[in-house]
């Protein structure tokens, strides 16, 4: 699960790292409220501040969703406006103000799951503030890679060979602390990656209005491990159910895996691999999949009828697939379900259904009982779909 | 000969006597599986599944009792885990864990208690292993094996009873088949399998069955190219139509930031050698065309 930059700051703090102070705004006159205490305090450098929108996307900047601000008027017409958009279809709800930082020198700092060493992995470089994928094409040198002992976690000689290795210079001993909190709040919060780009020296007025530098996070980005999220029962509230079709919201109830796509045949199928396989035959055959349906193994009938419904609600279906090979997922309960399912819908869409594996015989009694259009191998059964959403025979 | 399991194997199922544990402990036993004990504490000194596997508080009894050799996980997320801990404390080497939805900070300690225990864990969220005619662990269909010598290997499970299924009908049988599982961390991966197949001389051709996500199919491909290059490969990537930035289901299924897509992989497996299918029905002419004369 994404969550947003306001969120993950608030995780960071909890766990004890540096983070500006910053406030969000769902209004323009709240940022406008928020701009003021920034824009008066002493200690900002710029005497500016900085609107950021709220959206789980990347790419914010370019599509106008920061900007700066030096009056109380220009934040809330600022604000006014980032809130007004939409990014890559996202609406913007909400906005983060803080003070704008004066940035001495820019790093990025991360810790992730390595599939490949099976380990959590940190990844830094002093080339920050820019995207790190662009970094590794274009500079792969600048990036330094350290592994997290599975048991041990980060040792502080282990986090100060990786602040060295940075190059923080006279900050290394703050790159070293944010090392070990970064590790902190993932274990923390079963997050699958926290990122920091940039992770920056700035610069603001001391107490005699000398300059005092130091090392931030000004940037966070967290997303967290979807099957952690039942031992978390707070973070559901860092769910933007804005950025979900309301079909997620109801998949969910039911412990089913839905992605709504945008084709006309409908998918239902146990099994992530196979899901995605079937989507990938359908458009083979000349079909667009209307979306990615997994039901889930062992899933009974109940999960099968609401499935079924979250397919329908899509008015774009003009067809139904549904492919089930059964292994602990068990073929009667499947064609129960769809049996069931059919009796309560009200649109009448053509349904092709194959269904193998597990107590296939059974369900292929009941399915024959009941009438419906069966298929006995996977591109078979994509073919009949993809004729059914055109009116045309297989 | 097979990999991981067969004639050999005497297998302990922690969580035999949940639904799922039992209704698939049940096939495995009717597979020919030695089934020899389960283990489910609080319920030590039953027997289960008519009477004809006896039931132990822990593993390290029931290892002790039988002589059990390899764990098959049915246990809830919550505490399997704990359960790989248990078997690699007992001393098991070979421990499949099928149950999903484990957090993965969860797994990155379990993992490597395993690996330095000289143990091999496959999964979790793995369908588990079918050595055909010899031994069935896991939740596979057993009716869809032919004993042969093709060695499968796949990230998925019910896509990988589909291309089997396919493998089957057109006659080509199998020498082990291993579903490693679709989470991001996991006991046993692509190379992991490569290597002991390339070991196994009744293994004779390859059959790679990946998805979106990660770099796993293309370290695997690099490793086939210098190590398996005499030997028929076919391979087949689900997710060709995935969206980036969407998780496919399975919690390691997602294209991010340009890597982990389904061309990626396929170009990387083209390159090493493997004939890569565009439906897994594909699979059986693919491997003939590579040269493979089962």
């Amino acid at each position: 699960m994404k969550i947003h930059e306001a969120d993950a700051k608030a995780l960071l703090l909890a766990q004890g790292l540096p983070v500006p102070p910053w406030e969000v705004a769902r209004t323009p006159s709240q940022a406008r409220a928020a701009a003021a205490k920034y824009l008066a305090d002493p200690s900002n450098a710029t005497g500016k501040v900085v609107i950021k929108a709220q959206v789980l996307v990347g790419g914010r900047g370019k599509a106008g969703g920061v900007k700066l601000a030096g009056t109380l008027d220009e934040a809330e017409d600022v604000a006014a406006q980032i809130l007004a958009l939409e990014i890559k279809g996202l609406p913007v709800r909400r906005v983060l103000v803080g003070p704008a930082a004066e940035i001495v020198k820019e790093y990025y700092l991360s810790v992730l799951l390595d599939r490949s060493t099976k380990r959590l992995m940190f990844i830094g470089s002093a080339a920050g503030g820019v995207e790190i994928e662009q970094v590794a094409k274009d500079d792969p040198g600048a990036i330094v890679y350290e592994h997290v002992d599975p048991l041990l976690g980060l040792p502080d000689y282990a986090a100060r060979e990786l602040a060295f290795k940075i190059g923080f210079g006279p900050h290394w001993k703050a790159g070293a602390a944010i090392a070990k909190g970064l590790l902190k709040t993932m274990l923390a919060n079963d997050a699958d990656l926290v990122e920091i780009n940039p992770l920056a020296v700035i610069r603001e007025h001391g107490a005699q209005g000398t300059p005092v530098e130091r090392l931030v996070c000004l940037d966070a980005k967290i997303t967290l491990d979807d099957s952690a999220l039942a031992r978390h029962p707070d973070h559901e509230s860092l769910r933007d159910l804005d950025a979900e079709d309301p079909a997620d919201v109801e998949a969910r109830r039911y412990d089913l895996t839905f992605i709504k796509l945008d084709g006309d045949i409908g998918c239902m199928v146990n099994g992530a691999g196979l899901a995605m396989t079937t989507m990938d035959l359908v458009k083979r055959a000349g079909g667009e999949p209307a979306n990615f349906l997994d039901i889930g193994g062992g899933a009974k009938s109940d999960r099968v009828a609401a499935a079924m419904r979250l397919i329908l609600e899509d008015p774009a279906v003009k067809a139904i697939l549904v492919n089930i090979f059964g292994g602990i997922t068990r073929g009667d309960e499947v064609a129960l379900g769809l049996i069931e399912a059919r009796a309560q819908q009200e649109r009448d869409v053509p349904m092709v259904v194959r269904i193998v594996g597990t107590n296939a015989a059974e369900a292929a009694a009941l399915l024959e009982a009941a009438r419906f259009e069966t298929a006995a191998t996977i591109d078979e059964a994509a073919a009949k779909a993809v004729a059914a959403a055109r009116g045309t025979a297989a | 000969m097979s990999v991981l399991i067969g004639r050999e194997t005497r297998l302990l199922v922690q969580g035999l006597t949940g639904r799922e544990g039992e209704f698939h402990s049940r096939a495995m036993l009717e597979y020919g599986t030695a089934v020899v004990a389960g283990v489910t504490p609080g319920k030590g000194g039953q027997r289960a599944l008519d009477g004809a596997v006896p039931v132990f508080d822990t593993v390290a009894e029931a290892v002790r009792e039988t002589g059990a050799n390899t764990s098959c996980i049915f246990v809830p997320a919550g505490g399997a885990p704990d359960a790989v801990l248990e078997a690699t404390a007992a001393g098991l080497k070979t421990i499949f864990c099928i149950t999903e939805g484990i957090p993965a900070l969860d797994m990155v300690p379990v993992v490597e208690v395993v690996h330095q225990a000289g143990a091999r864990l496959v999964g979790p969220n793995c369908p588990g292993a079918t050595s055909p005619g010899r031994a069935k662990v896991g939740i596979i269909p057993g009716s869809i094996h032919r004993d042969g010598d093709v060695g499968v290997v796949s990230r998925s499970g019910t896509l990988t009873y589909e291309a089997v299924q396919a493998m089957t009908d057109a006659g080509i049988g199998q020498s082990t088949c291993i579903g490693i599982g679709g989470d991001p961390i996991i006991g046993t991966n692509f190379l992991d399998v490569l290597r002991l197949f390339a070991e196994d001389p009744e293994t004779r051709a390859l059959v790679l069955i990946g998805e979106i996500g990660g770099a796993a199919e293309e370290e695997a491909a690099a490793w086939a190219a210098e190590h398996l290059a005499d030997i028929p490969k076919a391979a087949f990537i689900a997710g060709r139509t995935a969206p980036e930035g969407k998780r496919m289901g399975h919690a390691g299924a997602i294209i991010s930031g340009g890597a982990g897509t389904a061309a990626s992989k396929v170009s990387a497996l083209e390159a090493a050698g493997f004939r890569v299918a565009g439906s897994p029905t594909e699979i059986p002419g693919l491997l003939r065309a590579a040269g493979y004369r089962g």
